[in-house]
């Protein structure tokens, strides 16, 4: 990094040689950014345990800026989604992420994160936390690795550097909406959803009528 | 079975006609109980017959018969076999006394098997759903229950085999999610429960000052589902007095995956590798817990290399748990991480000889039926001969040395948490959890199996039942551990590892198995039952970490909420198992 501030394509005058950096504002406040990612304390399941392994001894990510685990969402810049993502689960997970100040990110990591993995057919699974929260990295495995997990977190690094200050969603005028958090029904309901649930219902019971409504005729 | 329990059995009927029959069905034991006496019976049993523990309670459904069955598993607590009770009822208006005024320990079980089978239990003191949410439409482990993605009663599903034709359930569904509403819902007028009557069982009071001193009023703390302390996601609602605990209730069910489901739906051999995510940190223990149930309902028995290179593993899976279980809760204690990475190292070491034997350093799914998967790899010899005879013992004396005077240890564990020998018992308390107690009931000694017996050790057991005592023998079942460890490894013989030729499908004949092993957290056990299909009709999992936080609320109430933390990291739960 510091060979690349060091020449940015521009002329500097000889007494200032290695006296001056000079580079482009995105590349020092993404610089900044991705090398201390701090991620939240959050572990799921089965791959929560790799995740300490990987903070632990032999494989220790505070080599790439990771160290700080933060209990509380205020301080996190990453949610590494550890494990499997339940029905009773997905409202605290939202309401997390809703938590986080931007800039944040989201790295599923396991297969059950990233599509519900070998639970998916559970009733209480959800399959896949993208269904409700943006994911940025999804990394494979049952329970990956912790290289696999490195893997994943120097590939968000490498998505970081390619951000621009000019486009990130958190400094456009907009106000960033925060994502309706599910309530528990007589299953999972994402309340965006609720006129089509509502129409689901509606129609299952007029079939189940209707077909009850047959064998009667029939038997007339 | 023992000569006790055969003499127990034969005067059962006599003492009982009528009342108690015995359990005809083909490959099925025990007795058949009418459920309106069953109280006045396992009274009996646990005042004169000294069946004093009861170990595992659960629902089955036997849908074409149109009756619910609540199979009971009674131990003495000083060693011996089962004695497995049922009581029935029809499906349709499923209840049964409960067991709680006998045996405390059913309170969790037997709220799971409302949850699941929606079978009530009568005279439960909080019978509320424990797994799913109040207000989840139907009991999901109801045969004829079928969940949002269902494809087929067991697989092989025709869609994946022999068709071979992939699509994704996503595509097949409504709202391309994993969920389904019932008929005529309407989302807009749905109240959701809200933990209310969650809160109402907590009993808050308001105590109004006395002129002298101040009015104060309990306060409601809920800790987790995402907390630091909970070791995953468990949550504890304590209701706080200042800061010392008046009332405590556990809340799970955030990491429930539906084990049992799924395990329904798999054929036999499908579910070895699921049982290795029930308790995530000793893989290899869960697997040899459902190898013993399947291969007793087999009739098959493993070679000996087999049963070396099972208990080699299960003794492993144990030594790191506990390493790992102890530096967690010095974590919790608030000596932050340095205790933690001296046991990662460790159990770094030994996750490398699970992943040279299986492939996968966590989930190893190395057991099978009549054998294991795999020989040990070139060199793999020498280094756990190493590490059994060397590196382990001196480590472990570290960690001794490092950790077990240590002031804040002691004076935060020390008369913390206590729960006494007769508490243990009746709370269906089981593993370090009850032999730090002062009850030295070891599985492996008190109802051997594999080769338990030929190896020379002790039963690890301290008598104050504190935080403290729950740490001391973690360690000291380290170091029996390794005394087994180095006499398997000094006899294990050459051989075959698996009996027979190694089957995808194998052919499990009708009946009903228990099959438990003394976990490293405590007595897992795997109700099975098979009714010749591929697939096990019923599967069910005693877990440890769940039985085990039943005495949570009696150890912590009267202490300070901060010690709460502690005594559920002395307990050593871990949520994939509690939740399944």
């Amino acid at each position: 990094m510091s060979e690349e501030l060091n020449t940015p394509g521009y002329e500097i005058p000889p007494e200032m040689q290695g006296q001056v950096a000079i580079t482009t504002l995105d590349k020092i406040y993404n610089w900044g950014r991705r090398s201390s990612l701090w991620p939240l304390m959050f572990g799921l399941a089965c791959c929560g345990i790799e995740m300490i392994c990987t903070a632990a001894s032999r494989f220790d990510f505070a080599r790439f800026g990771m160290e700080v685990m933060r209990p509380s969402p205020r301080q996190s810049d990453v949610m590494i989604v550890s494990g499997t993502v339940t029905k009773k689960m997905i409202p605290q997970i939202v309401r997390l992420y809703n938590q986080m100040p931007e800039p944040k990110y989201v790295v599923a990591m396991g297969a059950c994160a990233s599509g519900g993995g070998p639970f998916k057919e559970g009733y209480n699974v959800v399959s896949g936390v993208d269904k409700y929260i943006p994911v940025d990295v999804y990394i494979p495995g049952c329970p990956p690795t912790p290289q696999a997990l490195l893997n994943g977190l120097i590939a968000l690094q490498k998505k970081i550097d390619k951000q621009s200050i000019k486009e990130v969603r958190w400094y456009q005028k907009e106000p960033i909406e925060a994502i309706p958090i599910p309530v528990l029904g007589p299953d999972i309901m994402d309340p965006r959803e609720y006129a089509s649930i509502r129409e689901y219902a509606q129609g299952k019971l007029e079939s189940e009528s209707s077909s009850a409504a047959v064998p009667a005729e029939e038997a007339a | 079975m023992s000569e006790l329990t055969t003499i127990v059995e034969n005067t059962l009927e006599t003492r009982f006609p009528e009342v108690v029959v015995r359990d005809e069905r083909k490959g099925y034991e025990g007795f058949i109980i009418q459920a309106e006496k069953l109280v006045e019976v396992v009274t009996k049993l646990r005042d004169d017959f000294g069946y004093d523990y009861l170990s595992s309670v659960t629902g089955v459904d036997y849908l074409p018969e149109g009756k619910m069955e609540v199979v009971y598993h009674l131990y003495k607590s000083t060693g011996g076999s089962a004695l497995v009770l049922k009581a029935q009822t029809p499906r349709e208006v499923a209840s049964v006394p409960s067991l709680v005024p006998v045996y405390p320990g059913a309170e969790l079980q037997e709220r799971e098997a409302w949850d699941l089978y929606g079978i009530h239990f009568e005279g439960h003191p909080d019978l509320r759903r424990i797994l799913m949410w109040e207000g989840f439409h139907g009991h999901p482990m109801r045969k004829d229950w079928q969940e949002a993605y269902y494809e087929e009663d067991s697989k092989p599903y025709k869609s994946r085999w022999p068709d071979g034709e992939v699509w994704r359930s996503e595509d097949k569904n409504t709202f391309h999610k994993n969920v389904d509403y019932p008929a005529g819902f309407d989302p807009e007028t749905w109240v959701p429960d809200g933990d209310a009557s969650l809160y109402a069982g907590l009993g808050r009071v308001v105590k109004p000052g006395n002129g002298g001193g101040l009015g104060t009023e309990q306060v409601v703390v809920n800790m987790g589902p995402q907390h630091p302390s909970t070791h995953g996601v468990f949550r504890m609602v304590v209701t706080l007095d200042g800061e010392t605990i008046t009332a405590l209730k556990p809340v799970m069910g955030y990491l429930h995956r539906n084990h049992e489901k799924i395990g329904e739906r798999n054929t036999f051999l499908q579910n070895m590798p699921f049982t290795d995510r029930l308790d995530y940190l000793s893989s290899m223990s869960n697997n040899f817990g459902y190898a013993l149930a399947v291969e007793k309902l087999m009739g098959v028995k493993p070679p000996e290399r087999a049963e070396y290179l099972r208990v080699i593993m299960a003794e492993f899976t144990r030594i790191s748990n506990h390493i790992w279980a102890i530096g967690f809760l010095l974590n919790d204690l608030g000596a932050y991480f340095t205790p933690m990475l001296y046991a990662v190292e460790e159990r770094e070491l030994i996750l490398d000889i699970f992943e040279a034997v299986s492939g996968s350093r966590m989930m190893c799914n190395y057991f099978r039926f009549g054998g294991v998967a795999r020989d040990l790899p070139e060199g793999v010899y020498e280094k756990i001969r190493k590490l059994v005879y060397d590196r382990l013992p001196r480590k472990i004396d570290e960690l001794d040395l490092y950790l077990t005077n240590n002031e804040i240890l002691r004076s935060r564990g020390e008369g913390v948490g206590i729960l006494t020998p007769d508490q243990a018992i009746a709370y269906s308390a089981s593993g370090p959890l009850l032999r730090a107690s002062g009850v030295p009931y070891d599985i492996r000694r008190a109802d051997p199996y594999s080769i338990y017996e030929r190896f020379d050790f002790d039963v690890a057991v301290r008598y104050h039942g504190d935080i403290y005592d729950r740490y001391m023998i973690r360690l000291d079942e380290v170091r029996q551990s390794l005394r087994i460890l180095q006499q398997a490894v000094r006899d294990m013989p050459e051989g075959p590892i698996q009996e027979g030729k190694p089957q995808y499908q194998v052919r499990v004949p009708p009946g009903e198995a228990y099959g438990r092993v003394e976990g490293p957290k405590g007595e897992l056990g795997y109700y099975v039952i098979s009714n010749g299909k591929p697939n096990p009709w019923r599967y069910h999992v005693r877990a440890p970490s769940f039985v085990n936080l039943t005495p949570l609320e009696i150890m912590c109430v009267g202490n300070k909420v901060a010690d709460s933390v502690a005594i559920l990291g002395s307990i050593d739960i871990v949520l994939g198992e509690t939740d399944r």
